[in-house]
């Protein structure tokens, strides 16, 4: 993946780059279109973690998402970034079906992860949602002690396993990076943490029962900015093993932690690509004004 | 690719970049005008104004400094991304190449104060001075090109630069010449070698500046690429458009 990524002969985002040889260019003029820039991201991935056909959403009348379609790749940091209203939070409880509970959401179109249609009726959600992980903007641990708050998946799963438990609890503290601030008192209330403790336990809490993909709405809005360079420091860190998702107000970071940006504006994905292209240089005039910092 | 016109919502980030567009221009025609001044010393052998002209260069040191502080405050301030981004990137590497353009007007500066006093006068100029007005009218158009942003006038300008190369190498023939006629003329005709570099390298230096804007523009790495290719993708590309 990664490897396929850098490979310089594949133009992941830019149809006729100028670089390598005129023979490479011109393969790279055929295999990527400028009429289909969102299928580059999906010829430079090997393997996909959702894809996403032609999604249409209603909340009642109103339509939030104008068919959507695009690939999310596996274990790399996809980001949506977009001004308030555009869809991207919406879009990013799709993947776990989280819209679902609010009443009146109607969707259309098919959404796969690893080619199985998460929208169809015969899913099992609660099975969907704990392959898929979410984490919200403010931190919500439960009122209970730290390694309650990080057991809890488990035990919902019926491991009661004393040793098991103190493996896996210490495993997901370790991987989100709160385990040398917690390891003395895990058995203390988690409300006690820090607001970024708190975040980085939720996403312990989230990790521990090994999903396949982790969504994180605004993770670190909340947050100071050292806890959110440790937010960001994790994310980098989680990628090796799961696919992340995250929707963030700050195009700064969407530039720091995600491989892939995808920009989207009044319920239209307007252009996914390459983190690095799209922010050095996008496609489209709304891309360019929305990261630019200029009216529409 | 997209170069937007629309306003910042910050204003005041409109004016800081407006404000350092403006100041590589002035900078830009600072050196241009050191050059034209140049050429006229040298058509003169005038050791007055060769001398005004390499204390000159300070000038355009100051600039480059003062540009150079003004990106640095701009990335500090803004972040900027896309095409702000390209543009703060941009002039940081066009300012250096005025610099040593400015560096390559001194150089030739002194060479003219040294044959205006020394020199017998045995050999004439008029080869290297067609490089330097050659050299001239490139910077000239690859700072034109910058400012109307015009991807395909830089690339026109920095086509030139093949040219000024098959130019040099014909003036040193002629200079050769001159040294096996009579070597009592080797010490002036090292002079003219110089000052035909300096001019050489001018030419490489807007060549550089074509780059940086069409990097600007397009949003491509054109560097040590040949234009050639740059041609047909620029030409592909308005196809699309």
């Amino acid at each position: 993946m990664q490897q396929t990524i850098k490979d310089p002969n594949i133009e992941i985002d830019a149809p006729g780059e100028i670089s390598g040889t005129m023979e490479e260019k011109q393969i790279s003029h055929r295999a990527v279109p400028l009429e289909m820039p969102l299928d580059n991201v999906q010829d430079a991935m090997q393997t996909e973690s959702f894809r996403v056909n032609n999604l249409f959403l209603y909340y009642g009348e109103k339509r939030a998402l104008n068919g959507i379609n695009m690939t999310i790749p596996e274990k790399q940091v996809t980001a949506f970034i977009g001004p308030s209203g555009c869809g991207k939070s919406t879009l990013l409880r799709c993947f776990n079906r989280l819209n679902e509970l609010i009443g009146g959401v109607r969707t259309e179109g098919e959404i796969t992860l690893k080619g199985e249609n998460i929208l169809a009726p015969s899913v099992n959600v609660a099975n969907l949602r704990r392959r898929v992980g979410m984490v919200f903007q403010k931190p919500n641990p439960f009122p209970k002690s730290i390694y309650e708050n990080v057991a809890y998946g488990l035990r919902i799963q019926g491991i009661n396993n004393r040793r098991v438990l103190d493996r896996a609890v210490e495993q997901a503290l370790r991987s989100a990076a709160l385990w040398d601030e917690v390891k003395d008192r895990v058995q203390e209330s988690a409300t006690a943490l820090s607001g970024g403790q708190q975040q980085r336990l939720v996403i312990a809490r989230a990790i521990a029962i090994e999903p396949e993909v982790l969504l994180l709405d605004e993770p670190a809005s909340a947050l100071d900015p050292i806890s959110t360079l440790k937010i960001e420091e994790l994310v980098y860190e989680l990628k090796q093993n799961y696919t992340i998702v995250i929707v963030t107000h700050n195009m700064q970071q969407a530039a720091r932690v995600s491989d892939y940006t995808a920009f989207m504006y009044m319920g239209d994905l307007i252009e996914f690509g390459d983190t690095r292209s799209l922010f050095t240089t996008p496609r489209k005039k709304q891309t360019e004004d929305y990261i630019t910092g200029r009216y529409g | 690719m997209v170069i937007s016109r629309t306003h910042h919502i910050s204003q005041q980030f409109d004016r800081e970049l407006e404000d350092i567009r403006s100041k590589v221009l002035a900078m830009g025609g600072l050196v241009e005008d050191q050059l034209t001044r140049l050429l006229d010393a040298l058509s003169k052998r005038d050791l007055e104004s060769a001398e005004q002209i390499a204390a000159n260069d300070v000038k355009v040191n100051e600039m480059e400094k003062e540009i150079d502080r003004e990106c640095s405050g701009i990335l500090l301030r803004r972040q900027p991304a896309a095409s702000d981004l390209r543009l703060v990137l941009a002039i940081g590497k066009i300012i250096t190449d005025l610099e040593r353009v400015g560096d390559e007007v001194k150089k030739v500066a002194r060479i003219i104060m040294n044959i205006s006093i020394t020199a017998p006068h045995r050999i004439h100029y008029v080869g290297v001075l067609a490089m330097g007005y050659h050299v001239r009218r490139m910077l000239r158009a690859a700072l034109d090109a910058f400012a109307r942003m015009d991807s395909h006038a830089a690339l026109a300008a920095a086509l030139e630069d093949p040219e000024v190369d098959k130019e040099l190498e014909s003036v040193m023939r002629q200079l050769i010449t001159y040294m096996m006629e009579d070597p009592r003329n080797i010490r002036e005709v090292l002079d003219a070698v110089l000052a035909a570099r300096a001019f050489e390298r001018i030419g490489d230096h807007a060549d550089n500046i074509c780059e940086s804007a069409i990097f600007l523009v397009e949003g491509k790495d054109v560097r040590h690429v040949p234009m050639e290719d740059v041609r047909l993708s620029l030409d592909a590309r308005h196809r699309e458009d």
